[in-house]
C-alpha cells in the first residue's frame, strides 16, 4: 500500500475529484455571494436555511416519521405459523395507499393547503379552491381500490386448495 | 446491533437454513493519518447509536445500485435541460436569470427557432422527469440510510471529504426538489429569488453528483453484477432473503421478515413514479391527458371557447388599463429611419398568417394553440429595418419583470413568429394579451410578450 494511500485512506484520484467537487461548491457559494445566503430580516427565508433543512430533511425529518408510521403498521408475527400462508398479510394493502397518500400531500401540499393564494391568483386568475376536495378523493380512491385488492387477494387465496411448498 | 470490525458474527438468514459467517478479523481497521484520531472518534460512539437495528430485508448494495442506476439516467437529463433552459432566456442579451452566474454555465449559443416544440420538450423533460424522479430519489435515501448512523463516521481524511460531498449531493437534490414543486404551484413561502436559488443550488448539486458518480460507479457496476435481476423478478415474497453483509453495512445483519420482496419495492418505487407522471403529465402533453393533472395549477380548464388555455399573468395582476387597448391602442415601430406606428387598421391590413404553435412555459406547462398575426419579419420590413440583429419588444405593462424581452434574429425573422392578434380564430382575450402579443416558435412562454405596445427592430 503506498504511502498515501496511508495517509489519506484512499486512492489519489479519489482526492482530485473530490477537491474539483468542493471547489466547484465553494465557487459557486462565493459567485452567488456569502451574503446572498442568508436573509437579515426573515433568517428563515435564507436560501443557507432551506439547503440545512435539505440536507437533514429526509434522513431526520422524514425517515422517523415514516419509520414510526413503519412500526405502527400490523406485520403478523416473526415466521413461526405455517398457517399464516393461507392468510393474507394486510401490511402492504395499508402501506401502499398509506406511501400514495404521503407523496401526493407532499408533492401537491400547496395547492391542498391553499398557500400561495396570491401568486397563484394572479398567475392564473384561478384560486386553489378545488385542490383539498380532489386530493381527498384521491386518497379514497387509493384506499378503496387497496381495500378491493384486499378482498379479491383473500378470497382467492381461501378458496384456492392449500399446495405444500416444495422449495 | 452494528456490524464492528475486526469482530466475528454468525448470522442466521431469514429463510433460517442459511447461515452467513462474516469474520473480517484478519483485516484489522485501516486508519488515515492521524490515526490516533479516528481511533479515538471511534472508541466514543454517541450513546443509543448501537441500539438501532435496521429492520428491513431488503436493503443491500444491490438494491441501492437499482436506483441509482435508475437516476443516473434521469439526473443527467434533468440537469442539462435545465442549463439549456437558461441559454434559452437569452443570456447574451442578459436576459437570464440569475445574470451573473460567472463561469457557472454552458457556453452561450443563439437558441434556435425551429423545431417549434423544443422549448416545451426541454421544459418538459426537465420539470417532468424532476416531478418523476421524487419516489426515486426518496427509495435511494431511504436505501443508504444506515450509511448516516455508522460509526466511527470516519476513518480517514478521504472519508471526511467524501461525506462533505454527500450534504453537498443529498442537500443539493432535495433543494432543487423543493424549491422547483414549489415554484410550479405559485408558492413562494421561501422568500428568496426562486431563479438565484434553483440555478445555484443545482450548480452545488452538480458538484457532488459528478464526484459521487466519478467515486462510486465501479462499486454499483459490482454491486448491480451481484445479482441477477431476472432472477430478483422471479422472487417471490417468501424466497426473498437479504443480500449478504456488505462492508457499508447497508445489509441489516438482524432485519426483520421481509414483507416486500426485491421485485415488490421495485414495484411500488416503479409505481410511485408512474403515479406522479400520470398527475403532472398532463399539464405538458396537453389534449386529453390534461384533465388527470388534477392537484396542478395547469390540469385546469377556463371553461369553453378559443381562448380556454392556460394563463400566466391576468391582465389585472399586470394592472392593464382597458383604456389603452381600446381604440387609442397603437403599435410603436422604432429602430428605422423614424418611428413607425400603425393602428389595428394599418395592421390588420397586412398579411396575415395562421400557424399552430406551442407556448411552452418555464414551469414545464404547455399547450398548441393556433395563432393568427402578422410575421414579425414583416414588421421589420415595415419599420425599415428588414434584416435587425434583434428586436426589443415592450409591452403596455408598466411593472413587472417581463414586461420587455429581446429576441435574437433567428427569432425575428423565423417565419412563423407572430405578433398575434388571433388564437384559434377569436380576438385575443385580456388575459391573453389583447389586444396583441407576441407568440415565437420554441421561445421561453415569459418572452412572449402580451399586451405589446412597441417593438424596436437594432442593428445587432
Amino acid at each position: 500500500m503506498s504511502a498515501f494511500r496511508r495517509l489519506y485512506g484512499d486512492h489519489v484520484l479519489h482526492l482530485i475529484v473530490l477537491v474539483a467537487a468542493l471547489a466547484l461548491g465553494a465557487y459557486t457559494v462565493s459567485v452567488l455571494g456569502v451574503d446572498q445566503l442568508f436573509n437579515p430580516r426573515v433568517w428563515w427565508q435564507s436560501i443557507a436555511v432551506w439547503f440545512a433543512v435539505a440536507v437533514i430533511g429526509h434522513d431526520l425529518i422524514l425517515f422517523p416519521l415514516y419509520a414510526l408510521v413503519e412500526w405502527l403498521l400490523p406485520k403478523g408475527r416473526r415466521r413461526t405459523d405455517t398457517d399464516t400462508s393461507r392468510r393474507v398479510p394486510i401490511v402492504n394493502y395499508l402501506r401502499l395507499p398509506t406511501l400514495a397518500t404521503a407523496l401526493t400531500f407532499a408533492m401537491f401540499l400547496p395547492g391542498i393547503i391553499e398557500q400561495g393564494a396570491f401568486t397563484y391568483h394572479a398567475a392564473t386568475g384561478l384560486t386553489q379552491e378545488p385542490y383539498l376536495s380532489r386530493w381527498l378523493l384521491l386518497v379514497a380512491g387509493f384506499y378503496l381500490i387497496s381495500a378491493v385488492c384486499y378482498l379479491v387477494r383473500s378470497i382467492t387465496t381461501r378458496t384456492r386448495p392449500a399446495h405444500p411448498t416444495t422449495r | 446491533m452494528t456490524l464492528r470490525r475486526g469482530v466475528s458474527v454468525d448470522i442466521r438468514s431469514d429463510n433460517g437454513n442459511e447461515w452467513v459467517h462474516v469474520d473480517d478479523r484478519d483485516q484489522p481497521p485501516r486508519r488515515g493519518f492521524p490515526a490516533g484520531l479516528w481511533r479515538t472518534l471511534e472508541e466514543h460512539p454517541p450513546p443509543g447509536l448501537s441500539r438501532i437495528r435496521w429492520r428491513s430485508p431488503l436493503r443491500g448494495p444491490w438494491l441501492t445500485s437499482v436506483f441509482a442506476s435508475a437516476l443516473l439516467v434521469v439526473l443527467p437529463i434533468v440537469i442539462v435541460t435545465g442549463l439549456l433552459s437558461y441559454i434559452a432566456y437569452g443570456p447574451k442579451f442578459g436576459q437570464a436569470i440569475p445574470g451573473d452566474v460567472g463561469w457557472l454555465k454552458l457556453p452561450s449559443f443563439d437558441w434556435p427557432s425551429t423545431p417549434s416544440w423544443l422549448y416545451r420538450l426541454n421544459q418538459g423533460l426537465h420539470v417532468g422527469l424532476g416531478l418523476i424522479m421524487v419516489p426515486l430519489v426518496l427509495a435511494k435515501l431511504w436505501s443508504v440510510i444506515p450509511r448516516l448512523f455508522t460509526w466511527p463516521p470516519a476513518r480517514s481524511l478521504a472519508s471526511v471529504l467524501e461525506r462533505i460531498s454527500l450534504l453537498m449531493i443529498v442537500g443539493g437534490v432535495l433543494f432543487e426538489i423543493v424549491t422547483g414543486v414549489l415554484n410550479i404551484q405559485y408558492d413562494y413561502i421561501f422568500g428568496f429569488s426562486f431563479y438565484t436559488a434553483h440555478y445555484f443550488g443545482a450548480w452545488v448539486f452538480i458538484a457532488g453528483f459528478v464526484s459521487h458518480v466519478a467515486i462510486k460507479l465501479p462499486k454499483m457496476i459490482r454491486s448491480l453484477r451481484s445479482r441477477s435481476f431476472v432472477a430478483e423478478l422471479r422472487t417471490s415474497r417468501e424466497d426473498t432473503v437479504p443480500e449478504p453483509l456488505d462492508e457499508d453495512g447497508l445489509v441489516a445483519p438482524d432485519p426483520d421478515p421481509p414483507t416486500l420482496s426485491r421485485r415488490g419495492i421495485l414495484a411500488v418505487v416503479g409505481g410511485g413514479a408512474l403515479l406522479v407522471a400520470v398527475l403532472t403529465a398532463g399539464q405538458t402533453i396537453g389534449g386529453w391527458t390534461r384533465q388527470f393533472a388534477i392537484l396542478l395549477p395547469r390540469g385546469r380548464s377556463y371553461g369553453d371557447g378559443p381562448n380556454d388555455f392556460q394563463v400566466n399573468r391576468t391582465a389585472a395582476s399586470a394592472r392593464i388599463d382597458p383604456g389603452l387597448t381600446g381604440d387609442r391602442w397603437r403599435l410603436q415601430l422604432l429602430g428605422g429611419p423614424g418611428p413607425v406606428v400603425l393602428d389595428r387598421a394599418a395592421l390588420a391590413a397586412m398579411p396575415q398568417h395562421t400557424v399552430d404553435l406551442p407556448i411552452a412555459c418555464v414551469e414545464g406547462w404547455s399547450t398548441v394553440e393556433t395563432w393568427t398575426g402578422v410575421r414579425l419579419a414583416d414588421l421589420a420590413a415595415a419599420a425599415g429595418r428588414p434584416v435587425p440583429g434583434s428586436a426589443v419588444v415592450s409591452s403596455l405593462e408598466r411593472f413587472g419583470a417581463f414586461n420587455r424581452a429581446r429576441l435574437q434574429r433567428n427569432q425575428v425573422l423565423n417565419p412563423d413568429a407572430l405578433l398575434a392578434f388571433r388564437v384559434n380564430g377569436a380576438e385575443l382575450s385580456p388575459d391573453h394579451g389583447y389586444p396583441a402579443r407576441i407568440i415565437v416558435p420554441a421561445l421561453p412562454g415569459v418572452h412572449c410578450t402580451k399586451w405589446v405596445a412597441s417593438i424596436e427592430f437594432r442593428e445587432s
